[in-house]
């Protein structure tokens, strides 16, 4: 292989915290609908998760909607769904919304459609960091079951955020929130190590950071507290409670790595050269 | 059919940064926007440090990740290798700028101008159009494509041929159709050996660097 030579990487700066924050608030959103469907809330319940999600995704859609330099041509995102992951989020967001508010109307069978949407919607997001060829950390293609998994596990944790309010969640949710956290965690540390040696340093230290924070916060806390609840520990409202703080714990967790992601670890690889000149050979 | 593509000759760029101006003077960019750029890149330590002088922007790929990206089709590639974007339809999201590993692509949100008050020739070209979009190096494609309609040779006639090239006082930038056996690109590559930036990210850069003679 070829020595290459270069000046150091440097953070982008295109895309800031706002667009971040559509996959945080997208993430997290999508998430809420696919476990809020999923897993059988109804009524009144399912009502409010999938009105909060919509919210949520449309609160991203925002955010990244003042990023963009032409905010009053934004209905031109949808020209490009040949090859565009972008024009493809947007498209899932556009569908989402009304199966969406089907669903919370208890319109029969949209609740399926919206979760089928929601998890289209969080997989575009996931193709657009990989089709950012121009950033390492992005690009890797372990990026997408990352994004993907970590917008329902943030989804589930807000789940039971919400669940006191909506009378609960149950012993197998519960374990299935536990499940998710793990797969993310696992996912994490695959991604993390093919990255080994193609990132800069310090987008590895900001990812090492994010790490941290997602397997003590946002993987280890939330499971004692599932396995305190399981073990019969605490119950009742004391249940209920310990379940949110988890909840709470593991969608923070999974939302600064996205962050951090997109504006701490989005290197770009610098300027490399495959040879150095031979002066003097003409 | 014509591929156009530039040559950098890292034997010969003395990084004056002549082409970095006169693209900025040709295309009007403001300050802080260089659409060609030359790093000054050192390597190895003392004793053993080399130098090298390295042009870079738009490398108008043959696949150019920009263009898959784009949710407007704003950026397009022409059948002659070039690679546009249409100003009327970008709006400005920069996801080709995190999608290029060239780094070619700016976004100005607003007017700049090298005093603060544009001077007259600022105020004369400054384009609104150009404002909080996507922008990079065109290869002079108004200029490529003006000469060819006189009947011009571009990268032969400098009124066809990009403005950074044409400023160039070492010769070490070339313009020229890679594909045509003729063409002074065509040779270079031919005679030399040379590479393409970031090559096994499988973009096809329309844009090569020469570094030593053909072997044997």
């Amino acid at each position: 292989m070829n020595p290459a030579y270069g000046p150091n990487p440097w953070q982008q700066t295109s895309w800031d915290a706002r667009a971040a924050c559509n996959f945080v608030f997208g993430g997290v959103g999508a998430g809420l609908i696919v476990f809020a469907v999923l897993f059988g809330a109804g009524g009144l319940a399912l009502k409010g998760l999938v009105l909060a999600g919509l919210a949520l995704v449309g609160l991203g859609l925002f955010c990244v909607w003042t990023e963009i330099g032409r905010p009053l041509r934004a209905l031109h995102v949808f020209i490009n769904p040949r090859s565009s992951w972008m024009t493809r989020e947007a498209l899932s967001a556009t569908l989402l919304f009304p199966a969406g508010l089907a669903a919370a109307a208890a319109v029969p069978g949209f609740a399926w459609v919206a979760a089928g949407l929601a998890l289209a919607f969080v997989y575009c997001q996931g193709r657009m960091l990989q089709a950012a060829k121009g950033i390492p950390a992005w690009r890797e293609p372990l990026v997408v079951p990352l994004i993907v998994v970590t917008a329902v596990a943030e989804g589930g944790g807000v789940f039971f955020v919400a669940a006191p309010l909506g009378g609960g969640g149950t012993p197998p949710l519960d374990a299935l929130l536990g499940a998710m956290l793990l797969l993310r965690v696992l996912l994490w540390f695959a991604y993390r190590r093919r990255l080994a040696g193609t990132v800069a340093p310090p987008a590895r230290v900001a990812l090492d950071a994010a790490g941290r924070l997602l397997q003590l916060a946002g993987t280890l806390a939330p499971l004692v507290l599932i396995a305190l609840v399981a073990s019969g520990a605490a119950s009742g409202a004391a249940a209920a409670a310990l379940m949110a703080i988890a909840g709470l714990a593991a969608a923070l967790g999974g939302a600064y790595v996205k962050y951090a992601l997109v504006t701490r670890a989005g290197f770009n690889q610098g300027f490399m050269l495959a040879r150095l000149p031979v002066r003097g050979s003409r | 059919m014509t591929r156009w593509a530039m040559v950098a000759d890292l034997r010969r760029c003395v990084g004056c940064q002549t082409c970095t101006a006169a693209c900025r003077h040709a295309n009007a960019t403001p300050p802080g926007v260089q659409w060609r750029r030359v790093l000054d890149m050192e390597f190895g330590e003392y004793p053993d440090v080399h130098r090298a002088f390295v042009p870079v922007g738009c490398q108008h790929c043959d696949d150019p990740p920009c263009m898959d990206v784009c949710p407007t089709t704003a950026t397009k590639k022409r059948s002659d290798g070039i690679v546009t974007i249409d100003y009327d339809l970008c709006i400005g999201c920069a996801y080709c700028a995190v999608a290029c590993p060239y780094q070619a692509r700016y976004k100005t949100q607003k007017a700049l101008f090298a005093y603060g008050e544009p001077i007259a020739s600022e105020a004369k070209r400054h384009d609104d159009a150009r404002l909080a979009v996507a922008t990079k190096c065109t290869f002079c494609v108004d200029r490529v494509d003006a000469g060819i309609e006189k009947g011009l040779q571009p990268g032969v006639d400098p009124e066809a041929t990009p403005a950074c090239v044409n400023s160039c006082l070492a010769n070490a930038l070339t313009f020229g159709d890679r594909d045509d056996p003729h063409s002074n690109v065509f040779r270079l590559l031919a005679e030399n050996q040379h590479f393409r930036m970031h090559e096994e990210l499988g973009t096809g850069p329309g844009f090569y660097y020469v570094w030593d003679k053909a072997a044997g």
